[in-house]
């Protein structure tokens, strides 16, 4: 059946974390099942549940006639892409060329030093998750669920994540 | 809103929209782009507009979120027309006072206005701030004057007078020819001719073709592309349109980044309102013209912007490139026919179309015609948005517009093209903006972002810094870029560590020839180039650091 093997003897209704069947239906459903829209689709179901389950992907899988290696393929490529769990908070670190001569390193060591993670890994509460990367003009700038939070000293860290619960 | 039918319709739409307008009732705009977002634009927009209910003064000031002004610098930025007095660093404690003083009041806030830190200078309006005063705002300028989110407001500036243009009064052949003459080069790196690419896909055979926005933008230290993007999408969308006419296309591609909701709100809303009026989708503006878009998201990776990588994915595969021995404009999407240009090299053709090639290729230099988007950040006074024409000396963009290096300091290098590109020194500061000259010198202007470097800078940790970006963005296909760059870097940083060696400079230059001349595709080709450069002028430093054992401070 175009290389989708079964996974864990999982059938049927399966076991997605906090996402059900139905709201993967309905992701897959708006892309009318096209094998072309796969990444679009693995990043909309990304996206509302910050992780791909293993259960999630083989379903993918079988819906668009996808063999799961590429499935698979794709997910460990992009760097959006979560294999395991992800906190509820996702915080990015602007680590750049720009934030880079602006002491963004600091800022990031800051942040490790108080949710004691490093970039790419979640607090074990999965209150937080942590990212170091590219992402803005105006530097050093931390951005937490989407909210930019510019010009930011180290030790203004402190009081902008005590907002988030 | 009815569909618009023919060139008249469009026109008397026009008319009336300007009609309505009065040029005299105070508009409040403030910046909504990235730069503005992080020290709170979105709380000074809510503040004026609970300001504005406040003072009963709804229906009598109009009220805009707008896309990037350019000074990232001076966010949150705000402009008060009609007189566009100009205020900067704005806090929502202003917000009050600016409404009663300045909307009402007509006065100016003396505070909020820019001051020169050099000159002690103060600025009102914007075309006065010495940032504004040398550029040559003709893509970016307008996003200021327009909600993004309206595609009224872009018709009201004469938005899609050049669609018409091109559909009703030019041939494809003539829209082609036009693009060719201006010698319109591609922006988005490589800065090969838009128009000679077109040509190639519209004399490819095949039905089916099809054109593309490539507004990946995945450099660090680059952010002029979703500037324009987000900030005034209809611009790229009637270029993309109007090459789609050129070329023969019928469906369109717009490949972004899936990580601004802005940016992808923007270009969602510009898709449907375009559709609704009859600009796009089936028998545009009545001539029998038909284009689709779809809208595509790169999700997190640097390679995915290399064009036969981008077009992989679009195929929903992993955006691995393949050798180019054929060109994706002759067999791109599934194998058909596809021209990919840039955000910028798209925004740049109805201006062309609408004023003539004669008309551009008075701006620029020699080889290199327009103006071009600089995304200026680094060790410089001004962070931000820049556009100038061609040819302007890097010591202007750097002096002038960026207002020199902070904290006394003095200038070092300055580095072009990103990851790939190359940094050149201080003393080479007179050399004009230019496609060819900065090639020549190993720093390719690459999709324009330019990084300042004080005096402090290390120029061997430079090097390993975009190099430690490249490993961790190479896609693995290909040995030469997946272990030269590793191995290039694992070298760096040991010479960066102070535990460099006798003979680690020549195995440097041998690995960096051969990715470069082994690697499938530019990501390896290229990345030597912050190494190469580095070492050819900056040599010294590295032999300085594995002779005495430097260690970083």
């Amino acid at each position: 059946m175009n290389g989708v093997n079964e996974v864990n003897g999982v059938k049927g209704k399966v076991r997605t974390g906090a996402m059900d069947n139905d709201r993967i239906d309905r992701i897959i459903d708006k892309y009318q099942g096209k094998p072309s829209s796969v990444i679009q689709l693995l990043m909309e179901i990304q996206h509302e549940n910050h992780w791909l389950a293993r259960e999630v992907l083989v379903k993918v899988s079988k819906r668009l006639e996808v063999p799961l290696s590429e499935v698979l393929h794709i997910v460990t490529f992009y760097k959006t892409f979560s294999l395991i769990p992800k906190g509820r908070h996702e915080i990015h670190v602007c680590t750049g060329t720009s934030c880079h001569a602006r002491g963004g390193q600091r800022v990031l060591d800051r942040v490790q030093d108080l949710i004691g993670i490093k970039p790419g890994e979640t607090s074990s509460d999965l209150k937080f998750s942590l990212e170091a990367g590219n992402c803005c003009s105006l530097g050093p700038e931390i951005v937490i669920d989407g909210k930019h939070h510019g010009r930011i000293e180290p030790d203004k860290v402190e009081d902008v994540l005590k907002d988030y619960h | 809103m009815p569909r618009i039918n023919s060139a008249t319709e469009l026109q008397a739409l026009r008319k009336g929209l300007l009609s309505k307008r009065d040029p005299n009732k105070p508009c409040v705009a403030v910046c909504a782009g990235t730069g503005c977002l992080g020290p709170g634009s979105d709380n000074v927009i809510s503040a004026f507009e609970r300001e504005v209910e406040k003072h009963a003064l709804k229906g009598k000031v109009d009220m805009r979120a707008t896309g990037c002004h350019g000074f990232c610098e001076t966010g949150p930025n705000v402009v008060i027309y009609p007189e566009e007095i100009c205020y900067t660093r704005v806090r929502v404690e202003d917000v009050p006072e600016i409404v009663s003083q300045t909307v009402i009041g007509k006065k100016v806030i003396d505070r909020l206005v820019y001051t020169d830190p050099h000159t002690g200078e103060k600025s009102v309006h914007q075309s006065e701030i010495p940032f504004y005063k040398k550029q040559m705002r003709h893509l970016i300028g307008n996003n200021s004057k327009i909600d993004p989110k309206s595609l009224d407001d872009y018709l009201a500036l004469g938005g899609y007078s050049a669609l018409s243009r091109a559909l009703f009064e030019m041939s494809p052949e003539q829209v082609l020819e036009e693009i060719k003459k201006a010698n319109l080069r591609g922006r988005g790196g490589g800065g090969f001719p838009a128009g000679l690419k077109w040509e190639t896909a519209r004399n490819a055979p095949g039905e089916k073709k099809y054109v593309i926005v490539n507004g990946h933008e995945g450099e660090p230290g680059a952010f002029m592309d979703r500037a324009l993007f987000t900030g005034n999408p209809h611009s790229v969308l009637e270029g993309l349109i109007i090459g789609a006419y050129a070329i023969g296309a019928h469906e369109g591609f717009i490949y972004t980044r899936h990580d601004s909701a802005q940016l992808r709100n923007n270009i969602a809303i510009a898709l449907a309102q375009a559709e609704q009026y009859g600009l796009l989708g089936e028998n545009i503006l009545g001539s029998g013209f038909n284009f689709n878009v779809e809208v595509h998201l790169d999700v997190g990776i640097f390679v995915s912007g290399e064009s036969s990588a981008l077009m992989r994915s679009i195929e929903g595969k992993a955006p691995e490139p393949r050798p180019k021995y054929i060109r994706t404009s002759v067999s791109g999407i599934w194998e058909r026919p596809s021209n990919l240009n840039n955000v910028e090299t798209w925004a740049n053709v109805p201006q062309i179309i609408s004023k003539g090639y004669a008309w551009y290729t008075r701006i620029g230099t020699e080889g290199s015609k327009g103006t071009k988007l600089i995304s200026l950040s680094g060790n410089i006074v001004n962070t931000g948005v820049v556009e100038v024409p061609m040819g302007t000396t890097l010591r202007e963009i750097v002096y002038d517009i960026g207002g020199g290096i902070p904290n006394g300091k003095k200038l070092k290098a300055v580095h072009f093209g990103g990851p790939m590109g190359g940094s050149i020194p201080a003393s080479l500061l007179d050399t004009p903006l230019d496609f060819d000259a900065l090639a020549k010198l190993g720093a390719p202007i690459g999709a324009g972002g330019m990084f300042v470097m004080d005096e402090d800078t290390n120029m061997v940790e430079v090097a390993r810094f975009f190099l430690n970006f490249l490993t961790n963005e190479s896609c693995g296909k290909c040995v030469p870029c997946r272990e030269g760059i590793r191995q290039m870097l694992k070298i760096l940083t040991q010479i960066s560590e102070g535990k460099g060696r006798e003979g680690d400079i020549e195995l440097l230059e041998e690995l960096c020839e051969v990715a470069g001349a082994a690697s499938l595709c530019a990501l390896g080709k290229t990345a030597s180039g912050p190494v190469l450069s580095t070492l050819g002028y900056f040599r010294e430093e590295y032999e300085a650091n594995i002779r005495e054992k430097k260690r970083p401070a």
